[in-house]
Formats: structure tokens, sequence, C-alpha cells
């Protein structure tokens, strides 16, 4: 029970952050258009990264 | 023509091979697998999707119940190689009959097998069939040492002759003329593409040429498979602890062979912060680079695939677990508009997780070359290093 509760919480704070990434690059990439490139590299390697965490999350919570 | 030729045969081969596996449709009569009938409760649905996430010990493609009551199976016995106290056992999955819950025993030259859950015990003495303390140890068997092709070798053997087949054949083509034809086409710009924006920006102009055999290598390996997955083969190789640890572990053993003076230096003695946070840190920097990046890799890969895995074969089972809330029509025709969307973004995700893999082995293997040195980065010179790779190489 508790289990599904922490794993629950980590996927919120995941989404939380992938929000964050994804609308702070969107605002990157609208200010810059001509570092889009850069900023989608970076953008998809933190997403990656914290999407391993949410997984981590899910399998502990199963 | 001579390859075009080459290629027919080839293909035709390979044709051969599935429908070839129609042909051995095999009927058990074992009780156990007869009382079911459908797979219309969660359980069961439950129970098949686990079991598809699993590795198998034969390639089954689809299987029925006859309206005699019979279960057929559709696919085609993969052979066991069991290395066991008293030497090497080898005999087909056929003789198993599809039981996965040790009620058949296979006998071979004095020793007794039995499968359950897809792992294989052998029985001991006189023991007829496996039995479970309270911890879920066998008490009258053991497990053996099992080399067996089962399912995802198969699938890890078939995409690695296509692989050595179709980029061979894309090399061979460069000595006659410039541009490739056929599937080659297809290849190029991919081939261009993990050289020119994954390898070339992240290791470095120098160094990138050694190592994007290994980047190439790794992306097709694990786009293949991940598309593999996706077929109704039912693969499901990358979703495999054991496959992705290996490819991580490869990672792993580049990055730390091919790592350079400065890498190790500020590894395990940190220039340019205070003496008494140096050993701290290189602690932080150890466990970071031989536990949290290959595990990182590992289980992104892993738990990515197998999710999708679950995700589609879920919204699939709905057409049997929501049969009588919405009607036949309405539960298949839900399970059908949402399995078919969720599977084109899964056709994304075996990209994007072949990339990022990729992406991630060469950032690692670019901070193990890299050859600036931060004491000397403002030298007179302006000292040559991009924006991007000096930020990227800050957060991992």
């Amino acid at each position: 029970m508790y289990n599904l509760i922490g794993a629950g919480l980590i996927v919120i704070g995941a989404g939380i952050g992938l929000g964050q990434i994804g609308g702070k690059a969107m605002e990157g990439i609208a200010r810059q258009p001509e570092a889009t490139g850069k900023i989608q590299t970076a953008m998809i390697i933190i997403a990656a990264l914290l999407e391993g965490l949410a997984f981590g999350a899910l399998f502990l919570g199963k | 023509m001579k390859v075009a030729t080459q290629t027919f045969k080839f293909y035709s081969l390979v044709l051969m091979l599935f429908v070839s596996a129609f042909a051995m449709a095999e009927n058990t009569t074992d009780p156990v697998q007869n009382s079911g009938g459908q797979v219309d409760t969660k359980d069961k649905v439950d129970a098949y999707i686990l079991h598809h996430i699993q590795d198998s010990h034969d390639f089954s493609l689809f299987s029925y119940t006859s309206d005699e009551g019979e279960r057929k199976h559709f696919g085609f016995p993969l052979p066991i190689i069991l290395w066991t106290s008293n030497g090497l056992r080898t005999f087909m999955s056929s003789e198993f009959h599809h039981n996965d819950d040790g009620h058949v025993v296979v006998e071979k030259n004095g020793l007794k097998f039995a499968k359950i859950h897809s792992k294989i015990y052998e029985l001991d003495g006189a023991a007829a069939s496996v039995a479970f303390d309270e911890t879920h140890h066998a008490t009258n068997a053991h497990k053996v040492l099992d080399l067996s092709i089962t399912k995802s070798v198969v699938g890890v053997l078939i995409i690695g002759l296509l692989m050595l087949f179709w980029f061979t054949g894309l090399a061979r083509q460069y000595k006659k003329r410039q541009v490739p034809t056929g599937f080659g086409r297809v290849l190029e710009p991919l081939v261009l593409y993990v050289r020119d924006e994954i390898s070339r920006p992240n290791i470095g102009e120098k160094h990138y040429r050694k190592f994007t055999g290994y980047l190439l290598t790794v992306f097709f390996f694990i786009w293949f498979l991940n598309l593999a997955g996706l077929t109704p083969l039912g693969f499901n190789v990358t979703g495999q602890v054991a496959v992705t640890a290996c490819l991580a572990i490869f990672t792993l053993i580049i990055y730390t062979v091919s790592g350079n003076k400065d890498y190790w230096m500020h590894m395990l003695w940190m220039p340019g912060v205070p003496v008494l946070i140096r050993p701290v840190l290189a602690i932080i920097e150890l466990a970071g680079a031989f536990i949290i990046k290959p595990f990182s890799l590992l289980v992104r890969l892993f738990a990515n695939i197998s999710a999708g895995h679950i995700v589609v074969m879920s919204l699939i089972a709905i057409m049997f677990t929501l049969k009588e809330s919405l009607g036949v029509v309405g539960a298949t025709g839900l399970s059908l508009v949402l399995s078919f969307f969720i599977t084109l973004i899964e056709v994304l995700v075996a990209f994007l997780q072949a990339y990022i893999f990729t992406m991630l082995s060469a950032l690692f293997i670019g901070m193990a070359v890299a050859e600036h040195d931060h004491d000397h980065a403002h030298d007179e010179q302006g000292h040559e290093v991009s924006d991007a790779e000096d930020v990227r190489g800050d957060f991992i």
C-alpha cells in the first residue's frame, strides 16, 4: 500500500519536472529559434534521466 | 542484378521460415490447460501479460481452444541446452508440451527436468514433481545453468544476421557507386545522423571515429529489436534486464578503458576544490561512473520497453475485460482505437530509446576522452570547447 503511494508521489514529481522541462524548452526555443537543436538535445537528455527515475518508481511500486 | 537475386533468395528464406511455423500446430490435451477456456478474466489477462514480458523457451505465435476443448498452439519449438550437475543435456522445448507449471517432467539420460514459470529445474532423485517451501525455494529440485536458445536469443540472432546482411551490403555498394540502392537508401541517412548528430558533437572531432562503430551498432541493434517487439511475433528482447544490462556493461567497459588522464584525475582527485572535499567527491564520482550511469542506462531501456508492451497488451485486453459492460462491439472498438494509437506512440518510443541509449553512451564516452582541463580553461589560445558540450558534461 505505502509503496503504491510513494510511487504515485514520485510519478507526480516526475510529471511536474517533465512539464517544467518542456515548458522552459518551449520558451527557450521561442526566444532563440536558432538554438532549437541544442535546446532539444539537452531537453531530451534531462527528460530521459527523469523518466528513468519515474520508471524506477513504477517498478518499486509494482 | 546479382545483388537483387541474392536479396530475393534471402527474403524468401526468411519468409519460408515463418510460413513453416504455421505447419507446426500442436495439440495439447493437458487437463490443466483445458480447464480455462477463453481468456476473459482480469487474472488471466495479468498472467498472460506477465508471461509475454518474460522470456520463453518456445516460440509461440498464438494459441486457442478449439470446439472440442483441445488447446491448439501455433509456433515452433526451440532447443533447450542445459548444463547440469552431470554434464550437458539437450532436447527440444516441444517435449514440455507448452506446460509451464511443472506438471510435465522430461527425462534425459537419467536426469529429470520440469519447467515452472520459464525456469527449468532438475529434480533430485526419485522426486516426481517440484515441491516448494514457504519462501518459494524448491525443496527437492535445483535450478540448472540454462544455455537454451530462447525466444529472445532467436530475436537477437535474427536481428544480428539481418544487420550483418544489410550493413555489409550497404558498405559493399560504396565500392561501385556513390549512392546506395534499395534498402541502403533508408539506412544511409540514419548512419549519417548517428555519426553527425550523436557521435561527433558529443565525443569531439578528434576521437569520434574510433567510437562511431560501437554507437552505430548499439543504435541499430536497439532500434530494430524495439521495432521487432511491436510486430505480432511478440519479441520482448530489449525488455529483458539481461540484454539491457549487457549493453550497459559494454558502454561501461568502453568509457572506463578509454578514459584518459584528465578523466581519472577529475574522478579521483578533483582539482580546484578544497582538499577535504576531494575524497567525498571521489566517492560520489566513482559511484556515478560505475553504478549510477550503467544502472540508469539499463533501467531506462528495460523499463520503457516493458512498460510499453504492458500498456499495449492491457489496451488490447480491454476487449475481454470490458466485454460485459460495453458490449462486444463497444469493447473491441475501444481497444482497437486505443491500442492503434498507443502502438503509433510506441513506434516513436522505439526510436527515442535507441537514440537516448546511443546519445548517453556517446556522452559518457565523450566525458571520458575529453581533453579540456579546467585549470587551463582560460589560457592564451582561448581554448576551444563548445558551450553545449561543456554544459552537458556538468549535469550528469
